[in-house]
């Protein structure tokens, strides 16, 4: 069997130990940028040879919690650990409870999924762009993109009720209807976002200091990034096409037609660059949800015949769903299901074990963030110390989603 | 040749048994001495990194079940997830790390020893992960590590 | 030697007394009017984010919610600011950062919790990682909410700046970090 290029790293790093040159810096937990992670970065020189991130600073015990907790109560406790993309990071779990229960999604709610599935990509791609940019000390990009993300921070408001923490899929549905006039505010939207793009490309993606600082720097091999399973643009942008929306049926990706970015160089300035198109193919999907949207009912059939008429018809009028007292204790049958979903950040992968208890017996999440944080390992090796801070930021990392 | 029947060749002379329990899933189980063998027996079909590392706790049978998710991004092979799965003794787990098999193990082997407690023998860093490096109780993810369970419960029917 | 000045004996070591003397100064009331408003336009949090409520706390100080028009402008290094905000669940291996954190901060000093789980846990309420933050630090300002909106955390700066402006808090009284782990 072919040594992988983490062993390989130790005895580089066991060298450069004997010769007493390398020093350590330690990066963290109280840091520049995004905080709540640490780094050991031993360095010979100005050149890395081995950094070691220290992960668990934000680590809230959610597997743990979720066993203490009925099914329907564990959605807003995944949703705490990506909280900027809370729509997908929930989503694959209702899916994985769906195959368990065995309830088919009507049409309507569907498509609601993946508008706000779509909305909630965009914000979370903006989050990032920000942070790479204050990463390498480029404070407008920092205030552009935060400012920029808030516009649809608001959609998803109007939709769901609260800016970040929306709560907005439910096993067999979602619980609000599309708000009147939604389609003229979204396509504004889209259109105002669309002219930010081409200030964005100007001020920071053409702009020589960032292209100098970005450019083949972090270059990450189609081959390690298929071996070391990075998911997400990470992924894309070493130009391997594969994303989770193309494999899971969730959602309404599949009467949609869209493409997928891939960018071939696997550089940072690429990653960064894959998330741009990445918001342009999610404006796309936004135009054509709101195009194609059925009508319908927006909740299971099951579980609408559960609700009492009067409440059923209050619901028809505002448009919001009332839980069926039955979500209180859902009880599966005994058995597992996996789902995976594509967020922001990448392929977030569940795993429940149900024994028929109303309760579950295992719930394990892997988050994108989990996964790549392999690369911040072993993609800085052999660059300058200051090369660090370019590299951390185009990998996206959201350490309370890695620590969960 | 089909995916499942490639399987069942490949396999069959070591798994004790092998299901489909959804259509997007295979389930093998091995024996945990066969694991290594099994593995690089997967990776050979193409299915060349994990999608996560999980040990579940059932102290009933006295055992630790390890289960590996392996997934592929080649186009025919990415709808399918295998499930790679073996038991081993509570109070002694101990399994082979497959980190030579499948490179990012690292972690996700790491983060299940901090969270369960199994020993993978030939794991360079079995050190805390995501538990503060001063962790002594029993480790939190086994069933008889109890936390305060809230809640109102509503009867249905 | 007895000092012109009313109310103070100064005596000893020239370097000690000139501390002490500038120390009264500094709370008789014109000058300490002066001081406090200064302080309520100049608090810097360090940039501690603990927890995902950091997502509405960066929300607060970006272009939208603006919280720099408060004089409230996030910084990096401990040893130049004066405000921590806890954003969320502090875990254990975190709490051990923040006291650091704040032992290096220079007096006066101020903490606000921000979002439930700093408050009392939240929805980790029964989580084995957490720990209280208002049993380490004395707190200022509580700020509610999972998580509390950008708004939210404008309107707890502006009731800190009043609480400084009033002269409510105490120079260097109870600000060492309490408790064990
Ligand atoms: S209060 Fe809510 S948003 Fe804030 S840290 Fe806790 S769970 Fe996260």
């Amino acid at each position: 069997m072919e040594q992988s290029s983490l062993t390989f790293r130790y005895k580089e790093l066991e060298r450069a130990w004997d010769g007493e040159k390398v020093y350590e810096v330690f990066i963290g937990p109280q840091h520049p940028a995004s905080g709540h992670m640490r780094f050991i970065v031993r360095l010979d020189g100005d050149i890395i040879v081995n950094v070691e991130p220290d992960i668990g600073y934000v680590h809230r015990t959610m597997e743990k919690l979720a066993e203490t907790k009925e099914y329907i109560k564990s959605i807003p406790l995944f949703e705490r650990a990506t909280i900027i993309d809370s729509n997908n990071i929930t989503l694959g779990y209702v899916r994985a409870l769906e195959k368990l229960l065995g309830i088919e999604v009507p049409p309507r709610a569907r498509y609601l999924r993946t508008l706000l599935s779509e909305i909630n990509r965009i914000a979370s791609h903006l989050y990032g762009l920000g942070l790479a940019g204050i990463f390498i000390n480029h404070s407008t990009m920092f205030m552009w993109g935060f400012g920029d993300r808030e516009i649809w921070l608001q959609l998803a408001e109007e939709l769901t009720g609260a800016r970040l923490t929306h709560t907005y899929s439910i096993p067999g549905g979602v619980r609000s209807d599309l708000p009147q006039d939604f389609k003229d505010r979204a396509l504004k939207a889209i259109r105002y976002m669309e002219r930010r793009l081409k200030d964005y490309m100007k001020i920071f993606f053409n702009n020589p200091v960032t292209v100098a600082r970005y450019k083949d720097i972090g270059i990450l091999k189609k081959e390690d990034a298929k071996r070391l399973g990075i998911v997400g643009p990470n992924l894309r942008a070493s130009g391997v096409r594969y994303d989770a929306r193309l494999v899971e049926d969730y959602g309404a990706y599949r009467e949609i037609d869209f493409e997928v970015p891939v960018r071939e160089e696997g550089d940072a300035l690429s990653r960064l660059l894959l998330r741009i198109d990445e918001i342009k193919i999610s404006m796309d999907i936004i135009r054509q949800v709101l195009e194609k949207i059925p009508d319908g009912p927006i909740l299971a059939e099951k579980y609408l015949r559960l609700i009492p008429p009067k409440l059923r018809k209050t619901m028809e009028e505002t448009g919001r769903v009332k839980f069926p007292g039955l979500f209180a204790s859902l009880r599966p049958p005994p058995g597992e299901a996996t789902a995976r979903v594509e967020m922001g950040h990448g392929e977030v992968f569940y795993h429940i074990i149900s024994d028929g208890s109303p309760k579950p017996y295992r719930v394990r999440i892997v988050t994108p963030s989990f996964r790549n944080l392999l690369l911040l390992r072993y993609l800085p090796v052999g660059h300058r110390f200051m090369d660090f801070p370019a590299i951390y930021g185009s990998v996206d990392y959201f350490p309370p989603e890695a620590d969960r | 040749m089909n995916l499942r029947e490639k399987i069942e060749e490949k396999l069959k002379d070591i798994a004790t048994s092998i299901e489909y329990p959804r259509p997007d899933l295979i389930v093998i189980a091995v024996n945990r001495d066969r694991i290594m063998e099994a593995a690089q027996r997967i990776v050979e079909l193409g299915f060349d990194h994990l999608a996560s590392v999980e040990g579940v706790d059932l102290p009933k049978e006295n055992a630790i079940e390890v289960i590996y998710h392996a997934e592929s991004y080649e186009e025919e092979l990415r709808n399918t997830i295998v499930e790679l799965k073996t038991r081993v003794a509570r109070d002694d787990p101990k399994l082979q790390s497959l980190i030579n098999v499948w490179p990012n193990a690292l972690y996700l082997e790491r983060e299940t020893w901090d969270m369960l407690g199994v020993v993978f023998e030939g794991h360079p860093e079995l050190k805390r992960l995501l538990l503060p490096p001063w962790w002594d109780d029993i480790p939190p993810l086994r069933k008889d590590y109890k936390v305060k369970v809230e809640g109102i419960i509503v009867g249905t029917k | 030697m007895v000092c012109p000045l009313m109310g103070i004996v100064l005596v000893g070591n020239l370097e000690e007394s000139a501390r002490k003397a500038s120390r009264w100064f500094l709370e008789k009331p014109p000058i300490r009017n002066l001081r406090d408003w200064a302080i309520s336009f100049s608090l810097w949090p360090v940039h501690f984010t603990t927890s995902c409520c950091g997502a509405e706390f960066a929300a607060a100080s970006c272009p939208r919610f603006d919280a720099e028009r408060f004089g409230f402008l996030p910084f990096l290094s401990p040893r130049q600011t004066n405000l921590l905000l806890i954003e969320g669940t502090l875990t254990r291996k975190m709490a051990e950062a923040a006291k650091i954190v704040y032992q290096q901060m220079p007096e006066p000093k101020f903490v606000i919790l921000m979002g439930v789980c700093a408050l009392d846990g939240g929805i980790f309420h029964n989580s084995y990682n957490i720990v209280r933050p208002h049993e380490l630090f004395p707190v200022d300002v509580f700020i509610p909410g999972c998580p509390p909106r950008p708004e939210a955390v404008a309107r707890s700066i502006i009731m800190l700046q009043r609480k400084v402006r009033n002269s409510k808090y105490i120079w260097g009284d109870g600000h060492e970090p309490k408790g064990e782990d």
